[in-house]
């Protein structure tokens, strides 16, 4: 029989909040985290927004050594490193050092890339000639699972310590790896969620390829408009989410606080066939993500209260909808409360699918559905299949009990899980 | 430059790796600091590159490898200083 995992903490690095207050009182008052970026308008980039979040130095100290803090420039293992050391204290767990590594407890920590400011440093550098002088840490900070590594020393974990890539798919995908991995008893506590740089050369590539909105530079925090019929492009972020999930029996062990319940999910690739693509989405492999994460959490379509969607505001959003309408067979007022955190923060990238994530748990645990701002304007295609009271644009408070959420990723992946409140028997 | 005066100024530029505290603050020619100070090897270079960018010099590879103890960085940091 499989262990039933439960969610016990949270931590997140967001452009609308750092820290689990910020963040819940940004998202239930619609408040965006988009702004204009100084940078990339001086680099010429068609969009000239972004999310990047604000953390000071004396911050940052909290979490890192002076030591750790010379010659790091990894937003990314910063944010992910916030978030995850976070979560590990909200979770009620201990952060103190201990001599022998902690067996039970591991971490599945995701990015797209790592570093890439270190590594931009390290390549002029070495056509300079200077490879010598790159410093000790170069490595450390530009290999993809830097962010897993420094969790890993900082929590002495013991277990699986590894990151996860698969584009905007990543955070969802790391809860998932490790929900997997309590079920099948090789750990009792995973550390899991993913983390994105911020800046130009993480940014530049999104830019390049016409998909990012370049009709919001005066108006930043309009910007991001998933669902919406003026949605011109998805807004660039960056940041991290992240989550301890346990067996259930160690976390009634431990007294823990449980947020609720991960029941099942669902990983899987149109295999860029049918219309996927490398950039485009297979729908036939998008409904076939959700219908088999419903069975796999033995959760009937009719018990879903609320979804989290993907819904970047790129011309995508609609089909996500229909995809949505059709794998749920639900639409109308039938449909289930929809939202998309993006409208706030923008597209987070590598760490989208666990920012997002924590942002489902909270409404779950806390009884409220955040608004979905920037679209007033809602989508005919989107109004033909949902209800228009189903996507919120004021704080709705309200509890729920079943809920879903998606992430689909460059590369034609998908990830789909599901959350139930925990109720004690 | 004489031994006190590159202590004096190799001081602050190893302190932020010394794990041991007190080793440090006795510090000796002898002083070893992967054994002693309790430095993190990786780091090594780390103050490699510093002192080269305060003395002004350039430490090549084989030098490096014998930069492990303050007696002889003292003897590498005068000797490089010498050919300058």
């Amino acid at each position: 029989m499989k262990n039933r995992v439960v969610i016990t903490g949270l931590g997140i690095v967001a452009p609308n909040g750092v820290g689990l207050d910020a963040f819940t009182n940004a998202i239930k008052n619609g408040i965006s985290g988009i702004a204009h970026d100084a940078e990339l308008e001086r680099l010429k980039f068609s969009c000239q927004i972004a999310g990047t979040p604000t953390i000071s130095e004396a911050l940052k100290r909290k979490y890192f050594t002076e030591l750790e803090l010379r010659n790091f420039n990894s937003t990314g293992i910063l944010y992910g490193v916030m978030a995850g050391l976070d979560a590990w204290k909200d979770a009620g767990l201990s952060i103190d050092i201990n001599d022998n590594p902690d067996w039970d407890s591991g971490t599945i920590f995701g990015t797209g890339t790592s570093g890439i400011e270190k590594f931009r440093e390290s390549i002029y550098k070495i056509d300079d000639l200077q490879t010598r002088r790159l410093g000790s840490t170069a490595v450390a900070q530009t290999m993809n699972s830097g962010v897993s590594a420094y969790l890993g020393g900082k929590l002495g974990l013991g277990n699986q310590v590894t990151t996860n890539s698969s584009a905007c798919t990543t955070g969802t995908e790391s809860i998932m790896m490790g929900f997997e991995r309590i079920q099948q008893g090789k750990a009792k506590r995973m550390l899991v969620g993913s983390t994105s740089d911020s800046g130009p050369y993480i940014w530049g590539g999104f830019d390049a390829m016409k998909v990012c909105t370049f009709k919001h530079n005066q108006s930043p925090e309009n910007g991001s408009r998933p669902m919406s019929a003026s949605a011109s492009g998805f807004v660039p972020s960056s940041g991290a989410g992240a989550l301890v999930i346990e067996d259930l029996e160690s976390a009634i062990a431990r007294g823990a606080r449980i947020y609720g319940e991960i029941l099942g999910g669902n990983i899987n690739s149109g295999g860029q066939r049918g219309e996927g693509t490398m950039t485009a989405p297979n729908s036939v492999a998008v409904q076939k993500c959700i219908v088999d994460a419903l069975a796999d959490a033995n959760v009937k379509a009719e018990a879903i209260d609320y979804i989290n969607g993907h819904l970047t505001a790129t011309s995508k959003d609609a089909l996500e909808i229909k995809n949505w309408s059709e794998a749920l067979n639900r639409k109308g007022t039938d449909f289930p409360y929809i939202n998309s955190l993006k409208s706030m923060v923008g597209h987070c990238l590598s760490a989208a699918g666990s920012i997002e994530t924590v942002a489902t748990v909270l409404q779950l645990y806390n009884g409220f559905i955040f608004p979905s701002i920037n679209c007033d304007d809602l989508h005919p295609e989107i109004s033909e299949c949902v209800a228009v009271e189903k996507i919120p644009h004021q704080l709705i408070e309200k509890e729920l009990n079943v809920v879903i959420k998606a992430s689909f990723g460059f590369g034609d992946v998908n990830g789909c899980l599901i959350l139930k409140k925990y109720a004690i028997n | 430059m004489n031994r006190e005066e590159i202590i004096e100024k190799l001081k602050p530029i190893v302190e932020p790796f010394v794990n041991d505290e007190e080793a440090f603050a006795n510090l000796t020619d002898k002083t070893n600091f992967i054994t002693d100070l309790n430095i993190n090897s990786a780091n090594l270079v780390d103050i490699i590159l510093d002192v080269e960018d305060a003395f002004s010099i350039v430490i090549d590879n084989e030098s490096m490898e014998k930069m492990t103890d303050i007696e002889n960085t003292i003897a590498i940091i005068q000797t490089k200083q010498a050919e300058k």
